[in-house]
């Protein structure tokens, strides 16, 4: 055995270092100062992300860390930008939830860093073993965010389900890891790519181990048919977390599984694109057709995540560059419209308690004419309806299905987006043309506020930048792809 | 690939052993050895629960707890034995390798201690 002297390359996986350091810092910080710090650490673990993500721009270029464990590209880069936003509107979303139902815990925004950190390995993932340390380091830190109120049943229940049905989904991933690497030798992604490039007719037993290992991604981007967890743990965990959770996981998961599915098995694309094509096409009726029966709004978001990452999945079952485009553009209008419509829920107060039934937003347009307004272009957006950001997601991975040739992929989502419609422009309704028999009340916080119209503005007005976003995503891609 | 899988054959070899030798042992205890049981030596070992119950059963949480943190130091230990018997191989980056692992541990350990996991009351 050769002796290593010398210290691995690290710069390009500075911003993980870095907020892994802080991390540590706050945790002793807030252990020792106690409860009290809930709010500077907050505030610290904000500035943190914002001193990540400029690392990420300044040393994420192209390169590899860690003997080649961690690669970092210009689409790592795009996905860790996503990631560190949605987690710091998540932590400032969360700031007068936790304050108003004294639920406060000093660990809570470090929980959230260190799961942005698992978040943004997972991005970097360039072996087997990194991705599966990178996944659990994010899982282990949300299975506990999500029953962080320890008091609460729903909290914990959703919690303990969270985890049991995450722990299946690794035991899955894990499984099917353990029979690539027997069949092939290696972990590594790059050296995967050399074996399938050379030799593109897998064995069964590798075909068998990338099914598991798909069906452990799709647990992860809640996929139809491996949701079943989505809606339970969105209903029962703390509305912010939830909002969290709708963002992050799923920008990372998603990148994750792009990453995994073009580079290392790119050339096994027939073997593959079948499954994702079933995955998406399910994921997208579904989340459809469940929605339309939700009272709970935030079972309802949590169908329409599954409905989202059904239509992010055509981008990456086409498997061209112009796919992997569309699922970039496609998370980042994803995670505007979803903080949006979760500071709308955040800000559903009556008697000063937060309610969530879809029938408490009637006649919002009357009691709260500018909430109304931004929750209906939050609407009109996930709809898909032009020229709000939702359309540019979806019509940048129809486009990409169509280019690859998979005409009734890109028919059934067209459908299913219409049939999807139904739902979001009932909650218009409700608002518009119902009468309010129980006004919310009409104090909204001014920090919530501010999230709401700011992410009603990039929502309303994404068309102005979608020439530059749409570069970067190219790039991205093309960084992917090209490698 | 047949290469790959001879590398495994001293893991074979130590399962076969591994597993031959534990059977041995309760095979012989039970040929050898006089059974006279009672009550007394068949009850649950000191603190242990019962072997044969309804699994849905209450127990104090913290056994738990105190399993768990357990386990944390215990596999730390495991990791440390490798690592002092191949550091000559290792070099500096398998050195500082594990000092950044016991710092994070360190870190681990306080905010446990702080936060009173460590008492039993």
């Amino acid at each position: 055995m050769d002796t290593v002297t010398t210290l691995p390359v690290m710069m390009p996986a500075a911003a993980e270092i870095f907020l892994t350091v802080v991390g540590m810092v706050l945790l002793m910080a807030g252990v020792f100062r106690g409860e009290k710090m809930l709010k500077p650490l907050a505030w610290a673990t904000v500035a943190a992300f914002i001193l990540a993500a400029g690392l990420v721009i300044m040393y994420g270029g192209t390169g590899a860390a860690f003997f080649g464990l961690f690669v970092t590209e210009a689409f790592a880069q795009f996905a860790k930008i996503l990631i560190l936003l949605g987690s710091g509107f998540a932590i400032l979303l969360s700031l007068g939830y936790l304050k108003s139902e004294k639920a406060g815990r000093f660990e809570y925004p470090v929980l959230i860093l260190f799961a942005t950190v698992g978040m943004m390995l997972m991005v970097s993932a360039n072996d087997l073993m990194a991705l599966y340390m990178g996944l659990e380091m994010q899982s282990l830190a949300l299975y506990v965010i999500a029953a962080i109120r320890r008091d609460t049943l729903r909290s914990t229940e959703a919690g303990l389900k969270y985890f049991v049905l995450g722990a299946l989904s690794s035991g899955m991933l894990l499984y099917g890891c353990s029979l690539i690497y027997g069949f092939t030798g290696t972990t590594s992604f790059e050296v995967l790519a050399q074996v399938f490039a050379a030799d593109s007719t897998p064995s069964t037993g590798l075909i068998v181990g990338l099914v598991f290992l798909i069906t452990g991604l799709a647990f992860k981007v809640s996929a139809v048919p491996f949701h079943m967890w989505t809606p339970d743990v969105y209903e029962g965990a703390p509305t912010p977390v939830t909002a969290l959770f709708a963002v992050a996981p799923k920008v990372a998961a998603l990148a994750l599984f792009v990453r995994v599915m073009s580079e290392p098995f790119g050339d096994l694309l027939a073997s593959w694109q079948q499954i994702l094509v079933f995955l998406s096409i399910a994921s997208m009726v579904f989340g459809a057709l469940a929605a339309m029966v939700q009272t709970n709004i935030k079972r309802l978001m949590a169908y329409s995540s599954i409905g989202h990452m059904g239509y992010a999945l055509v981008g990456l079952a086409a498997g061209n560059e112009a796919g992997i485009t569309g699922v970039m553009i496609y998370l980042a209008t994803y995670i505007f419209m979803n903080i949006g419509a979760f500071a709308c829920i955040l800000a559903m107060r009556r008697d000063g308690r937060l309610v969530e039934e879809l029938s408490d937003l009637t006649g919002l347009s009357k009691t709260h004419p500018m909430m109304a307004l931004a929750l209906m272009i939050f609407m009109f957006s996930m709809a898909g309806i032009p020229p709000l950001a939702g359309f540019f997601g979806k019509w940048y991975v129809f486009l990409a299905a169509v280019e690859a040739g998979l005409f009734g992929l890109a028919v059934i989502g067209v459908l299913a987006s219409v049939v999807g419609a139904f739902y979001y422009l009932r909650i218009v309704k409700l608002m518009y043309f119902d009468d309010a028999e129980n006004p919310l009340d009409s104090k909204v916080a001014g920090d919530l506020r501010l999230i709401l119209y700011g992410s009603a503005a990039v929502t309303l007005l994404f068309f102005l930048v979608i020439s530059p976003i749409y570069d970067s995503a190219r790039a991205a891609a093309a960084s992917l792809i090209g490698a | 690939m047949t290469e790959l899988l001879s590398e495994y054959l001293p893991i074979l070899i130590f399962l076969i052993i591994a597993v031959g030798l534990a059977l041995v042992m309760v095979a012989a205890s039970f040929v050898v050895g006089h059974q006279r049981p009672d009550s007394e030596k068949l009850s649950a070992y000191e603190c242990g629960f019962e072997a044969f119950d309804d699994s849905r059963r209450q127990f104090d949480v913290r056994f738990y707890l105190v399993a768990i943190l357990f386990i944390i130091f215990d596999l730390e230990v495991a990791f440390l034995f490798p690592w002092a018997v191949s550091l000559g191989d290792i070099g500096l980056f398998g050195f500082w390798s594990m000092m950044v692992f016991l710092g994070v541990l360190t870190i681990g350990f306080i905010y446990e201690w702080k936060k009173g996991a460590l008492e039993w009351e």
